[in-house]
């Protein structure tokens, strides 16, 4: 069962078709997945007062219903130093179409990965995981399953990528942490189940994996079409 | 819905005839079902008359057997009519032919259709197709039997959205030898769509493997259709038409960009161990080889005989392209290799794997190649490739070699090239259940596929 809260930011989302980053991180964090200690700030003054109690270096983020790639708008400041910093960078994304705040986060590091899922015209529910980050079309390198999966097909599904040796301990880096990431490809494939009368898509994007932690530093969720207009579940999907 | 009298008939009424006409669709089904198939089959319109001195009943009621199939190539708008007919009749199948239904925008049509058979739990194929060729057992395609190409009968099953395709894939499985159970042209795929045939099928003994031609499923019919064919004990291949995404769709997320919609198709049928052929003529080569050998699993490890480096040479770059390994024989093997052969040769052939017995060899040689091949344990599979115009070999080689599997339990592939010329070579293996493909590329697809077999 999706739980009330998840329901009620998935109903206040259908205005704009998807959740915004801060929303999509809350829907992760409540369902148990690992996300950074993020919070959203409305304005500077709340800005500043996050950023004091997550600490310096940290990463900003623009939050806006307009803008869905925040690369492509330079909405993103990573390794912010200190409140000039952050100041400046909050000068440059306030005046972005849409503005509506601040996401405040700690800094993760990690190889990117992206995992991701999908209503399937022909097969339902489809769960992707594959080598991530902005970059992620050029590499163009990703395993698809339907769903539902269990830890043997996230196994396999590593072993398909052409980059798996990067997560391996490529040229002296260290390992990602398997067991985590198989995880919460795990855990993420199975709120998702949940949530097929719900969505279009998911985007855990980059999904940065370390040899301690993976953790998702970027989230998108667009609804499906169904819900958005009705505000009903779509069931046409068997799940 | 039991599809068991639509499959295999033993009474046939094709309603629509025309009396003058004898190109109508329903003349060319009746005519040649009547002349050349065991089944007693029953001409019908609605205006009675005779058909080639034959009666013409005015209705499927009318016609004093129980009938278990009836063709309907009526114009699409007395379709329902003729089918709630055929059901009051207690007929107990049916195969519509006519068009003019959900292709050409007649949705509504074509769910009056569905529905009314639905309720009378009455198994329909189609509209807008060919209906089944089933050799020896009843042919419902309206092309005229001296234009058309027939495979033999054989365990293949063929199932296809497309009726021009499957013509088109039985003249290439009757010109690469492989039989056929039933070929099945399932049109829009209104009510009887693939999931019942991968059922008919898996249960039929007289199918081994289990082919599919699909453009798409409907809305989430994929899933189930996957989930079926996982299970199968039976191997099933499919080839997906329509692998480019027409035209670029502004896509918002990553994952609905990256997972295009055959992207998906085709992870999705690896993932359940469904064989995917991407075009016919892989298609034709794993239904052959599989035919022959439905329950072997080999790991790709091949050893190639053949009288020509450079063949053998070929061969190892396909294979190694598609992920075989033709690992190079030890000295131990090579001698014994060696010892095998005839003295015209012992000096002079390869037998590091590919194995070239040159132009000189004799039959016995390639015998012996082979016979040695099916001890070493490096190998579990093997490529011939036949020049049969070498002058040591005579005919009988295929014959000779046909027994080899059944003996030793290795499965042996062989190339031939594929004229006249040839055709009791050819016949020698194929009639002895080994595959024969008529390029070194087609006979690497063979033996790459006996890897998918079900065990």
């Amino acid at each position: 069962m999706i739980k009330q809260e998840i329901m009620d930011i998935l109903h206040r989302a259908r205005i704009n078709g998807w959740l915004m980053e801060p929303e999509a991180k809350r829907v992760f964090a409540l369902a148990g997945l690992p996300v950074p200690r993020f919070a959203w700030a409305a304005d500077l003054q709340e800005s500043l007062q996050h950023a004091a109690r997550i600490g310096y270096p940290l990463v900003a983020k623009v939050v806006s219903p307009a803008v869905v790639h925040k690369s492509e708008v330079d909405g993103v400041g990573v390794g912010i130093a200190d409140e000039s910093q952050l100041r400046t960078f909050y000068e440059r994304v306030s005046g972005l179409p849409g503005f509506a705040g601040l996401l405040i986060e700690e800094m993760a590091a990690g190889m990117e990965l992206i995992a991701g899922a999908k209503l399937d015209f022909q097969f339902g529910l489809i769960i992707l995981l594959g080598i991530g980050g902005i970059s992620v079309e050029v590499y163009d390198d990703v395993a698809i399953r339907m769903a539902p999966i269990c830890p043997a097909d996230v196994e396999m599904m590593l072993r398909e990528l052409k980059g798996e040796k990067l997560l391996s301990g490529f040229r002296g880096k260290p390992a990602v942490n398997r067991e985590k990431l198989v995880r919460v490809l795990v855990d993420f494939a199975a709120l998702v189940q949940e949530m097929v009368p719900y969505i279009a898509s998911i985007d855990l994007n980059p999904l940065l994996c370390s040899g301690e932690e993976c953790i998702i530093a970027d989230a998108r969720i667009m609804l499906g079409e169904v819900f958005v207009r009705t505000g009903g579940p779509d069931t046409s999907f068997v799940r | 819905m039991n599809l068991a009298p639509m499959l295999a008939p033993k009474t046939l009424a094709v309603i629509g005839v025309s009396a003058g006409n004898d190109r109508h669709p329903a003349n060319v089904i009746f005519s040649k079902n009547q002349l050349r198939y065991p089944l007693a089959t029953y001409a019908v319109n609605v205006k009675g008359g005779l058909l080639d001195g034959e009666e013409v009943f005015s209705s499927v009621s009318a016609i004093p057997t129980a009938i278990d199939l009836a063709v309907i190539a009526v114009r699409s708008a007395y379709v329902p009519a003729v089918l709630a007919d055929c059901i009051s009749a207690r007929v107990k199948s049916a195969i519509i032919i006519s068009g003019g239904f959900s292709e050409s925008g007649h949705d509504e049509l074509q769910d009056k259709l569905v529905s009314m058979a639905t309720q009378a739990d009455f198994p329909f194929i189609g509209p807008n197709c060919l209906g089944i060729y089933s050799p020896g057992v009843v042919d419902t395609f309206f092309l005229p039997a001296e234009r058309m190409v027939q495979p033999a009968a054989g365990d293949v099953a063929l199932v296809s959205q497309s009726g021009g395709v499957l013509v088109d894939l039985l003249v290439k499985f009757a010109v690469e030898g492989v039989g056929i159970s039933s070929a099945v042209s399932i049109g829009n795929k209104a009510l009887i769509r693939e999931l019942q045939l991968l059922e008919f099928f898996e249960a039929d003994p007289r199918t081994r493997v289990i082919a599919f031609y699909v453009e798409g499923f409907a809305r989430d019919e994929g899933r189930a259709f996957v989930r079926k064919a996982a299970r199968s004990r039976k191997p099933v291949i499919v080839l997906k038409a329509g692998k480019t995404d027409a035209g670029s769709r502004a896509v918002a997320s990553h994952t609905a960009s990256l997972a295009g919609d055959y992207r998906v198709f085709s992870a999705v049928l690896a993932q359940h161990g469904i064989i995917e052929a991407r075009n016919e003529l892989e298609l034709v080569s794993f239904c052959e080889a599989l035919s022959c050998y439905p329950e072997t699993v080999i790991k790709g490890r091949v050893g190639i005989i053949s009288g020509s480096g450079g063949h053998g040479a070929m061969a190892v770059d396909v294979c190694v392209s598609s992920g075989l390994i033709v690992p190079r024989f030890g000295d131990v093997v090579q001698q014994t290799l060696r010892q095998t052969l005839s003295d015209n040769i012992r000096a002079i052939a390869s037998v590091a794997n590919p194995v070239d017995l040159t132009g000189s060899a004799a039959e016995n040689d390639f015998i012996a190649a082979v016979e040695a091949f099916c001890t070493i344990p490096d190998i579990d599979c093997i490529l011939l490739l036949m020049l049969p115009y070498l002058p040591g070999i005579s005919s009988d080689l295929g014959a000779r070699l046909g027994k080899v599997f059944r003996r030793h339990g290795k499965p042996l592939v062989a190339y031939v090239p594929h004229i006249e010329k040839y055709r009791m070579l050819i016949d020698g293996f194929e009639l002895n259940r080994v595959p024969v493909a008529s390029s070194i590329e087609s006979a690497v697809h063979m033996t790459r596929v006996l890897g998918r077999g079900r065990q």
